[in-house]
């Protein structure tokens, strides 16, 4: 087993990290381009589970597993969520970034109310779509009754 | 933090970051009371923040609220009145009641692993039905009903650990949701052509004299989709298995508020957004409200006294109301329309308390068939005693709500020149007298299998009875809700003008 499809494993180790940069490239940039948390977000599963597609996904949950998926759908949407409940602590409206930087005089908290929200997205993207992955791949063809 | 301020998003956000949390806390450990507990607290709080709402526009009337400071009609605007206020109240009322009752049915009917997804689903369809009423933008509303209703279809397929129909019953209802969705997303696209702007105030200004085939378009296609989501007849047919095999906690919530949000919708977008002296809102009145809500007050009722399973019953019955409430937008008259929301409010009461008797029935006798409650009076007597005073109040008994609600109706339609109309109301409650009274004969006067069966836990009674509480205070005191409804009628009518 460890011997077939050399090629493809090797291929895939070499993208792996490229196409995590490239998700990082696409959530960053997506400030001022084409881009954001959902693009980055699905870009980031795609790696792993083309990992769990040569690898198998008894390796890939070894990387990843399901717990931590779990957490970071959490984490991710509280990201989303908390910063614009945050605006409202800080005084602000529910979504109303300028609190964020209330010296500003160019809008600074807009920035980095967008870039907390988008980081929140991506998270909470790859890691639904892995999730859902997961659970597609790693279904047993056969229910049992008492699963029912 | 200015909490005044901020309280018109405390019961959106509060569930939206619970949600989540709730995920995090072990469904096994301590017998799933963190999940259960922590999300009790979290609806009790929403509650709170409601009748806070509603105690304020009662005093000082509407609040605008504007999303990240950006000023409507570019910004999202959450614009609470008197009409949402009072359907906010239901909604997160019965949740404050349903998710302390929901522990001991849901344990049974569900795999335990499930209970923190279980909870956290729970909130997010509060937080999608609470979405709807408190926002002032069209298109967030469409978001909120796909937030809800998403939700709600996990929710049902969850009744499959108990019976696999459920999960048939889940697909037709996503099927049929998904569709009123699109149709409600249409009518909205085509509004938003003719006016360019989403704002439900800024619309009816825009549209005023407005009136082409485009905004009629559009205003047909917001009634039909609305009108699957509320199970307006003949669009009804996914209810009655969603409710029948959902779990019996789903069902309370679902039945109490579900439908009687999207019955909200309908009449502010009838009445706020489209504008009631709109040609063509008045002739949907005449020749396509009223005679379907007639015909699902009838043609509803009688199909639901030959229902055997209970929870299907009430389920028709529950399509029978939707047409008491829509026959009254349908007079478009400030009584008629005040009349069909102090029914939405009474009938979530009702329908709440009767839901919550089946649930303790299941959960005890683990039968939903019409044959299991023969000598309920004898096996549970205070299920059986709380059943029979919601039946009693959906029947319309004088001191329960359900006489203030038909009371107002019959009143509206005299004073609009419909007599027919009260003759109709009063023939489908007769039907209503039919399959109650079926349902109460069996439990009091036949003897049923098995002797006297131990009564639903405290935390299912209690619940359960303050609802029925509520059906009779709110029967004879009916300051605060004909009042709130009289004057949110008259709000909305001007809205109109």
């Amino acid at each position: 087993m460890r011997d077939e499809h050399l090629i493809l494993r090797v291929v895939i180790k070499l993208m792996f990290a490229p196409i995590l940069l490239f998700a990082l490239y696409v959530q960053f940039h997506g400030d001022y381009g084409a881009g954001g948390g959902f693009q980055a977000g699905v870009i980031f599963a795609v790696a792993f589970i083309l990992h769990a597609l040569v690898m198998g996904l008894e390796e890939t949950r070894r990387v990843l597993p399901i717990g931590a998926l779990r957490m970071m759908m959490v984490v991710g949407f509280l990201f989303y969520a908390g910063t614009g409940a945050a605006t409202m602590l800080l005084g602000g409206n529910l979504l109303g970034y300028d609190a964020i930087a209330p010296h500003s005089t160019h809008h600074e908290g807009q920035h980095y109310g967008i870039l907390l929200v988008e980081f929140g997205v991506g998270m909470a993207v790859a890691s639904t779509m892995l999730m859902i992955f997961y659970h597609f791949a790693g279904r047993e063809p056969e229910i049992r009754d008492e699963d029912w | 933090m200015n909490l005044a301020a901020q309280l018109p998003v405390l019961p959106i956000i509060i569930p939206l970051i619970a949600a989540p949390l709730t995920i995090l806390l072990p469904p096994r450990r301590l017998k799933g009371l963190l999940p259960y507990v922590f999300a009790t607290l979290v609806s009790w709080i929403v509650f709170a923040a409601s009748a806070a709402l509603l105690h304020s526009v009662a005093t000082a009337g509407p609040i605008s609220y504007h999303m990240g400071d950006w000023a409507p009609p570019i910004g999202i605007e959450y614009r609470i009145d008197l009409a949402n206020a009072l359907v906010l109240t239901l909604v997160s009322g019965v949740a404050a009641l349903a998710f302390p009752f929901s522990y001991a049915s849901i344990r049974a009917e569900i795999d335990d692993r499930q209970l923190s997804m279980f909870y956290a689903m729970a909130l997010i369809a509060m937080v999608g039905l609470l979405g709807v009423v408190i926002t002032g933008d069209a298109f967030n509303v469409f978001v909120f009903v796909e937030i809800s209703s998403l939700s709600t279809y996990a929710l049902v397929a969850l009744g499959a650990a108990r019976d696999r129909r459920a999960l048939t019953a889940s697909f037709n209802y996503l099927v049929m949701g998904t569709i009123g969705a699109t149709f409600f997303v249409i009518g909205l696209g085509l509004l938003y052509q003719a006016t360019g702007t989403l704002n439900m105030a800024d619309l009816k200004i825009q549209l005023a004299g407005e009136s082409n085939r485009m905004v009629e378009a559009g205003f047909a296609f917001i009634l039909v989709g609305m009108g699957l989501k509320a199970a307006m007849f003949p669009m009804h047919l996914w209810m009655p298995n969603a409710y029948a095999h959902a779990p019996s906690a789903v069902a309370v919530f679902l039945a109490a508020t579900s439908t009687k949000v999207a019955v909200y919708v309908v009449i502010r977008f009838i009445y706020t957004v489209i504008g009631a002296d709109f040609d063509f809102a008045g002739a949907a009145f005449n020749w396509l409200i009223a005679p379907l809500a007639v015909a699902g007050m009838m043609f509803a009722s009688i199909v639901a006294i030959f229902q055997d399973d209970l929870k299907r019953m009430l389920a028709y019955s529950s399509v029978g109301q939707i047409g008491y409430m829509l026959l009254g937008v349908s007079f478009g008259t400030e009584q008629g329309l005040s009349a069909s929301l102090v029914h939405l409010f009474n009938h979530g009461l009702m329908k709440g308390a009767l839901f919550m008797a089946a649930a303790c029935v299941v959960l005890r006798l683990g039968t939903q068939t019409c044959a299991g409650y023969a000598g309920l009076a004898r096996r549970m007597p205070l299920t059986a005693a709380a059943f029979i005073i919601a039946a009693l109040s959906l029947v319309g008994v004088p001191g329960t709500v359900g006489f203030i609600s038909k009371w107002q109706l019959l009143a509206a339609s005299f004073d609009s020149g419909r007599p027919w109309a009260a003759f109709l109301v009063v023939g489908a409650s007769l039907l209503a007298v039919i399959y109650m009274g079926r349902v109460i004969e069996l439990m009091t006067m036949r003897e049923g299998a098995g002797g006297r069966t131990k009564e639903a836990p405290a935390t299912m009674l209690i619940p359960l009875y303050i609802l029925v509480a509520a059906n009779v205070y709110f029967g004879l005191n009916t300051e605060m809700t004909v009042d709130l409804a009289e004057r949110a009628a008259v709000a909305l009518m001007g809205d109109a003008r």
